[in-house]
């Protein structure tokens, strides 16, 4: 355990959410809640003050350093309001992606007060009507935001007996709150009336008690999306759908290249296609129209010339290099690890990673309205506040000036944290005078969102014939520092350390970040020292692990899939196995896979997956097992065949009929088999469950041919 | 030019080259029918001329002047019940965020319309070219599978 210390001195040093950009909190509401009230109509108004971190990831090593990650000791993070109907409105920062947060937070709010879902209404991503939030990502809703609403409803509920005391003339522990009333002595009030006249606020803090698990009655079910019948009846209007009086739709000129900029626009015959507006504002050029036909006909009428990028682009076929050439100098020098020898093995592998793109179905799509100097967007975007922020920014406005709702997006995988589209939207309508939708076209979101990090992963390890872990060496560079440091305990050398390098290609957030590319590598790498010793991987994994709750994944995983190590082979098929845990959660999973013959035009097939999940007390099974099932099938994209192509500054392959995303034909027989911990608080869930699928895929076929596949995708696309 | 929408036929006064997605959601306000990539490759804005599964995206709207065009608007009930395949989805949850959700209905609706008690595979060959990118396939796949059931045996179980 030499190395530990210093180890863990490095780790600090990370930045795991290196991608997801910070702001500190503020608090308007604060002084105002007394308007906010009058202005809600009266009835019951709970505030919950949390620690500055509840609205934030804990600030990076890095960031406390710099001493920037503010020391605010308490904000206001979410609020809870009953009104004069006995009307629960519930207001957060968190958004809807497709994660089912509207129905996990009703269920925790529905819960601590004892009422029906259905009771519970909640208000989100509005920037003028819920407190700051940093944004839906990093699967904190779940542990931090639930806890917040909780405490606020308790603390309503309190409040309720109170007033159901005073008016029944009872002791408060006599009364008995549930299902909407307060009753006591065979009498009972409803909500409503309780609140009735009552201009009644509370400040709570973070001592406010809350209902554990065990005693959970709505949260802890299978409660259906909240609004689902507005989506299966196309009733749900996502951005893309707003229509504002006189609004006019927009596209963008774009450059052929990365970096090129406009010299020169000849814009006259766009201009003389009737309807048709041309804006230029600076280095945006862009055309508006009464409707996106003719917006796209003055768009191809526009003749731009344009400057090439002043650096020559790096290509695909150079990227891994250009990486390595630009990757940051390492901290410390790697110790040298002793070669292999009679009593143990020292393996060295490469891994690349190429980069991906989320392609949400829903893309990029924001309505712009101006009315003097005031400013509203509607956007699908996983952080409205960085919203507002990035906007307030461009027009040197402040942010009381600018209002952000998001509808329920659809979909966003980490990919929709920026505010280009809104901005671009935006300088539109203000130039215009009128209200402006601006969707990106399926092609724009490929080359101009940003990509999930591409990587290049070194590993060098060393096992004793036992299998016992003695050193472990591992690099990240570029793709991040998520999921880098090893759960398995290392005897002897322990080295970790992550890399920024130059990214030919603009990079961010991705549904478990880094996580999946190191998982893949060191899963990969585990594998091939088990298989190098002729130990099971699965004993292997055992033998190496004291965490007690990953072991639990790993146990759950060998009861629900065959893992016989002593089977005899099957020609053509091959199984294995991975796991891992990060943002509180653990995964198992493996997969049975049959290799195809190289004619054919998917090289494997996988027959089977089953995976182990536990993410502490659990929520929603059914909408848990939802996002297991959702992570493992977009997992098999990056896994198996998802790769950008770019040359000459530009993306080559994007659109769905150049990069394939997983189908329905892809999809293989799946089991989810879900760990309730009900005495460990409730972790994320939407995005962990995406780690281990790529290298147990990666090792059950080394398990079917012998051969080993370092590089993700594992099967490079046909041209 | 008359279209026939869910039915309701409506005189338009539109260029007969923009696509039918176009007119749908911009002309009409019918915006349950959705854009996903503009080149029929991921089913967003599937909807049934004929009862025939097309990319309403690629589809001129001159060319089915006279059609009878559903869209998912018209497979919902008016009397605020949902078609089966609607409560199908809600059963099974077969939807994430929903955006392709319509598409895929429309889709099944038309799979069902040709083929009453589909296969599996069935099922997922006339799918797969709709994209999820949430992964709710398998429940889709469960969902279609039970509203073949409820509208081959209306009213009651099989």
């Amino acid at each position: 355990m030499n190395g530990d210390r210093s180890d863990r001195t490095l780790a600090l040093d990370l930045e795991p959410e290196r991608y997801e950009l910070r702001e500190p909190g503020r608090e308007p509401w604060l002084v105002d809640r007394r308007r906010f009230l009058k202005t809600l109509g009266g009835g019951l108004l709970i505030l919950v003050c949390g620690r500055a971190s509840d609205a934030a990831p804990t600030p990076s090593a890095t960031q406390r350093r710099r001493g920037d990650g503010r020391t605010e000791p308490r904000a206001l993070s979410a609020w809870l309001h009953i009104d004069q109907d006995g009307q629960i409105t519930a207001y957060t920062g968190k958004v809807e992606v497709g994660q089912n947060v509207r129905t996990s937070l009703a269920q925790a709010v529905a819960d601590e007060l004892r009422v029906p879902l259905a009771s519970i209404r909640m208000v989100m991503g509005d920037t003028d009507r819920v407190p700051f939030d940093m944004g839906t990502f990093g699967s904190l809703s779940t542990p931090r935001m639930a806890p917040l609403l909780r405490r606020a409803a308790a603390a309503a509920r309190e409040l309720l007996a109170d007033l159901a005391a005073t008016r029944l003339g009872v002791l408060r522990d006599q009364v008995v709150i549930s299902n909407g009333t307060a009753t006591a002595r065979g009498q009972s009030i409803p909500f409503g009336e309780l609140t009735r006249g009552q201009e009644l606020d509370a400040l709570i803090d973070e001592d406010q008690p809350t209902t554990p698990p065990e005693r959970w009655t709505v949260a802890g079910r299978s409660e259906p999306k909240v609004d689902g019948v507005a989506f299966v009846t196309g009733r749900h209007r996502f951005t893309s759908d707003l229509k504002r009086p006189g609004m006019l739709y927009a596209r963008v000129l774009r450059p052929p290249a990365y970096g090129a900029t406009l010299k020169d626009l000849d814009d006259r015959a766009a201009r003389d296609v009737p309807g048709a507006f041309v804006v230029r504002d600076g280095d945006l050029a862009a055309v508006a129209a009464p409707d996106p036909a003719t917006a796209a006909r003055a768009l191809r009428a526009l003749r731009a010339e344009w400057s090439s990028p002043a650096t020559p682009p790096v290509a695909d076929s150079e990227l891994f290099e250009h990486l390595i050439r630009t990757a940051e100098p390492p901290r410390e020098p790697l110790n040298p690890i002793p070669a292999s020898d009679s009593d143990s093995i020292r393996l060295e592998a490469r891994y690349t990673i190429a980069p991906i793109a989320h392609a949400p179905l829903e893309p990029r799509a924001a309505v712009a309205e101006w009315n003097g100097d005031q400013l509203t967007v509607w956007a699908g975007t996983q952080r409205p506040f960085g919203h507002r922020q990035e906007l307030a920014r461009t027009f040197n406005l402040p942010e009381s000036q600018i209002h952000v709702l998001v509808p329920d997006t659809g979909s966003g995988y980490g990919g929709k944290h920026t505010a280009e589209c809104a901005i671009e939207a935006a300088r539109i309508a203000r130039a215009l005078r009128r209200p402006v939708q601006l969707v990106w076209t399926r092609e724009e979101e490929f080359a101009w969102a940003y990509s999930r990090p591409s990587g290049v992963i070194d590993i060098t390890a060393r096992a004793s014939r036992d299998g016992t872990l003695l050193d472990w060496q591992m690099t990240n560079i570029n793709s991040g520092a998520a999921g880098l440091d090893t759960p398995y305990l290392v005897r002897g050398i322990k080295q970790i350390a992550f890399r920024p390098a130059q990214s030919p290609l603009r990079q961010g957030s991705y549904r478990a970040l880094a996580s999946t590319a190191n998982h893949f590598a060191r899963e990969s790498m585990i594998d091939e020292l088990a298989r190098c010793l002729e130990l099971d991987p699965l004993a292997v994994r055992l033998h190496n692990l004291s965490d007690e709750r990953l072991r639990g994944v790993l146990t759950a995983l060998r009861d629900h899939f065959p893992w016989d190590p002593d089977r005899p082979p099957s020609p053509g098929r091959g199984r294995g196995l991975a796991c891992g845990h990060d943002k509180g959660s653990c995964v198992a999973t493996a997969v049975e896979i049959e290799v195809n013959s190289d004619q054919a035009e998917d090289p494997i097939r996988i027959l089977r997956v089953v995976t182990a999940f536990e993410c502490g007390a659990i929520v929603n099974p059914d909408h848990l097992k939802s996002q297991v099932e959702g992570c493992l099938i977009q997992g098999l994209g990056g896994a198996l065949f998802e790769s950008l192509r770019f040359h000459d500054g530009m993306i080559r392959n994007g659109r769905f009929s150049r990069y394939r995303v997983p189908r329905f034909s892809d999809v293989p027989a799946i089991e989810v088999v879900l760990i309730d911990r009900k005495d460990l608080p409730s972790a994320g869930a939407g995005e962990i469950p995406i780690v281990a699928i790529a290298p147990a895929i990666a090792n059950a076929l080394h398990d079917a041919t012998g051969q080993r596949r370092h590089d993700l995708p594992l099967f490079q696309p046909r041209t | 030019m008359r279209l026939v929408i869910n039915g309701q036929p409506q005189d338009l006064d539109v260029d007969p080259d923009r696509t039918v997605l176009d007119v749908l959601r911009h002309t009409l306000d019918q915006t349950g029918t959705k854009y996903g990539c503009g080149e029929g490759q991921c089913g967003a804005c599937t909807v049934l001329i004929d009862n025939q599964p097309v990319r309403s995206c690629l589809v001129r709207v001159g060319a089915v002047a006279g059609a009878a065009i559903t869209t998912i608007e018209g497979l919902t009930p008016a009397d605020g019940s949902l078609h089966p395949l609607q409560q199908a989805f809600l059963d099974h949850q077969a939807l994430q965020c929903g955006y392709c959700t319509p598409g895929m209905i429309v889709a099944a609706a038309g799979l069902l319309a040709a083929q009453p008690n589909p296969t599996d595979a069935q099922i997922i060959a006339a799918l797969d070219r709709n994209l999820c990118r949430c992964g709710t396939y398998p429940r889709i796949l469960a969902a279609v599978r039970q509203a073949a059931a409820a509208l081959a045996h209306p009213g009651g179980t099989p």
